[in-house]
C-alpha cells in the first residue's frame, strides 16, 4: 500500500453556508482502501502547526482529516497567534457555530472520492469539549475527547460567548466515545472525569476513559513542557484501535 | 486547560508590533496555554488595535510572578508620578 499523502489548505463550507479555511489531508494513490475521516478540532490557541502536523498524522494512518479553521471568520488570512489572539478577545467560538463547522467538515469527507462514509471527530483541550459536543449534536461514528475540561460545569462567570456544561446533552451523546485524560490534570480533575464516565454508563452509552498517570493536561502537546511521551504513546495507539474498530467500512 | 475567561481593557497609546509602531486602542488579558513561552500555561497579554487587522498586535507570555511584578512595577511608577505629570499622561 502506498504511503503517500496530499495535504493543503482549503476553502469549505461552514456554519451558516460560511465560507472558512481548512486544513485537509489526504490519503492518495491508486488501490488504497476506501478511507474515513477524522475531523480535527484545534485547541484555543488555534490553527497551528502541531495540529495540521495531527492532521497529517491520520493521513498518514490511511484517513482522510480535516481541521476547519474556527478562527476564519474573525480573522482571515492571519497567522494562526494573531487569530487566535482576536478570536480570545471575541470570548472564542460560540457551541452552535462549532457544531456548524464539524459539520461542513464532515459533509465535505462524507463526499471524498474513495470515502467509506465514516467520520470520527478528535478535539484537545477546549476542542474536546468540543468534540463531546459534536457527539451529541452531530451524526458521527465515533468520538475522542483529550481532556476537554468544563464538560459538566460551566466556565467562570464574564464570559463574552455562552459556553455553557454540557451535562444536558450527555444522554444525546450518539456514537461511541474513548476519553483519554490525564490523571494529574486539574481541568477537568480526575473527579470530574469520574462523574462524566458515570453519567455515561448511566444513559447506556458505548464509551472507554484511560487516565494516565504521571499526566497532567495537555500530554499530547509535541512542543509544550506537558508533554508525555509514554502517555502520548499509548493515547495515540488507543486512538487507532477505537478509530480502527468504529470507522472501519 | 483553556480558562475561557478574558479581561478586556481599552486602552490609548502606542506599541511595536511586528510591522512597527501603530496606534493601540484594546488589550486583552488571559491565562492559557502560551504559543512561544516554555510553559503550559502562561498569563498572556494582547494589545492591540483591531482596526489594522489581526497582526496590529504586541503580546506577552508571562509566567504569575513576572505577570504580578510587571502589574505592580506600573502600579508602582504610575502611583508615584509627580500629579502634573500624570495629568499630562491622563489628558
Amino acid at each position: 500500500m502506498t504511503d503517500a499523502m496530499r495535504a493543503e489548505t482549503i476553502r469549505m463550507t461552514g456554519h451558516g453556508g460560511d465560507e472558512i479555511e481548512g486544513y485537509l489531508a489526504q490519503p492518495i494513490g491508486d488501490g488504497r482502501p476506501a478511507a474515513a475521516g477524522v475531523v480535527v478540532i484545534h485547541h484555543m490557541p488555534g490553527y497551528d502547526e502541531e495540529t495540521k502536523e495531527i492532521t497529517r498524522r491520520f493521513a498518514a494512518n490511511g484517513y482522510f482529516a480535516l481541521c476547519p479553521n474556527l478562527y476564519s471568520r474573525e480573522a482571515p488570512g492571519a497567522s494562526p497567534d494573531d487569530a487566535a489572539a482576536v478570536a480570545r478577545a471575541a470570548g472564542g467560538v460560540p457551541d452552535e457555530r462549532l457544531v456548524g463547522d464539524v459539520g461542513g467538515a464532515m459533509d465535505l469527507m462524507k463526499a471524498l472520492p474513495g470515502a467509506n462514509g465514516k467520520i470520527g471527530v478528535i478535539g484537545y483541550c477546549s476542542g474536546g469539549r468540543q468534540a463531546f459536543l459534536s457527539a451529541a449534536r452531530l451524526p458521527l461514528d465515533a468520538a475522542v475527547d483529550c481532556y476537554g475540561a468544563f464538560v459538566l460545569s460551566d466556565p467562570p462567570e464574564g464570559l463574552p460567548v455562552a459556553a455553557k456544561s454540557l451535562r444536558p446533552l450527555v444522554m444525546d451523546v450518539g456514537c461511541p466515545m474513548l476519553g483519554l485524560f490525564g490523571a494529574d490534570d486539574k481541568f477537568p480533575t480526575p473527579e470530574e472525569v469520574a462523574e462524566l464516565e458515570k453519567l455515561l454508563t448511566e444513559h447506556g452509552k458505548t464509551f472507554e476513559f484511560h487516565s494516565y498517570d504521571g499526566a497532567g493536561h495537555a500530554f499530547f502537546s509535541v512542543d509544550r513542557p506537558s508533554y508525555r511521551a509514554e502517555a502520548a504513546m499509548d493515547g495515540w495507539e488507543k486512538i487507532w484501535d477505537f478509530f480502527g474498530r468504529y470507522l472501519a467500512s | 486547560m483553556c480558562t475561557y475567561r478574558t479581561e478586556l481593557v481599552p486602552v490609548r497609546g502606542s506599541g511595536k508590533g511586528a510591522s512597527g509602531w501603530f496606534r493601540v486602542t484594546d488589550a486583552s488579558v488571559y491565562l492559557d496555554h502560551p504559543i512561544h513561552a516554555p510553559a503550559g500555561h502562561t498569563l498572556n497579554i494582547d494589545v492591540r488595535n483591531p482596526s489594522l487587522g489581526p497582526a496590529a498586535r504586541v503580546a506577552l507570555e508571562l509566567d504569575a510572578p513576572s505577570a504580578r511584578a510587571l502589574a505592580e512595577a506600573i502600579l508602582a511608577v504610575v502611583d508615584t508620578a509627580p500629579t502634573a505629570l500624570l495629568e499630562e499622561l491622563t489628558s
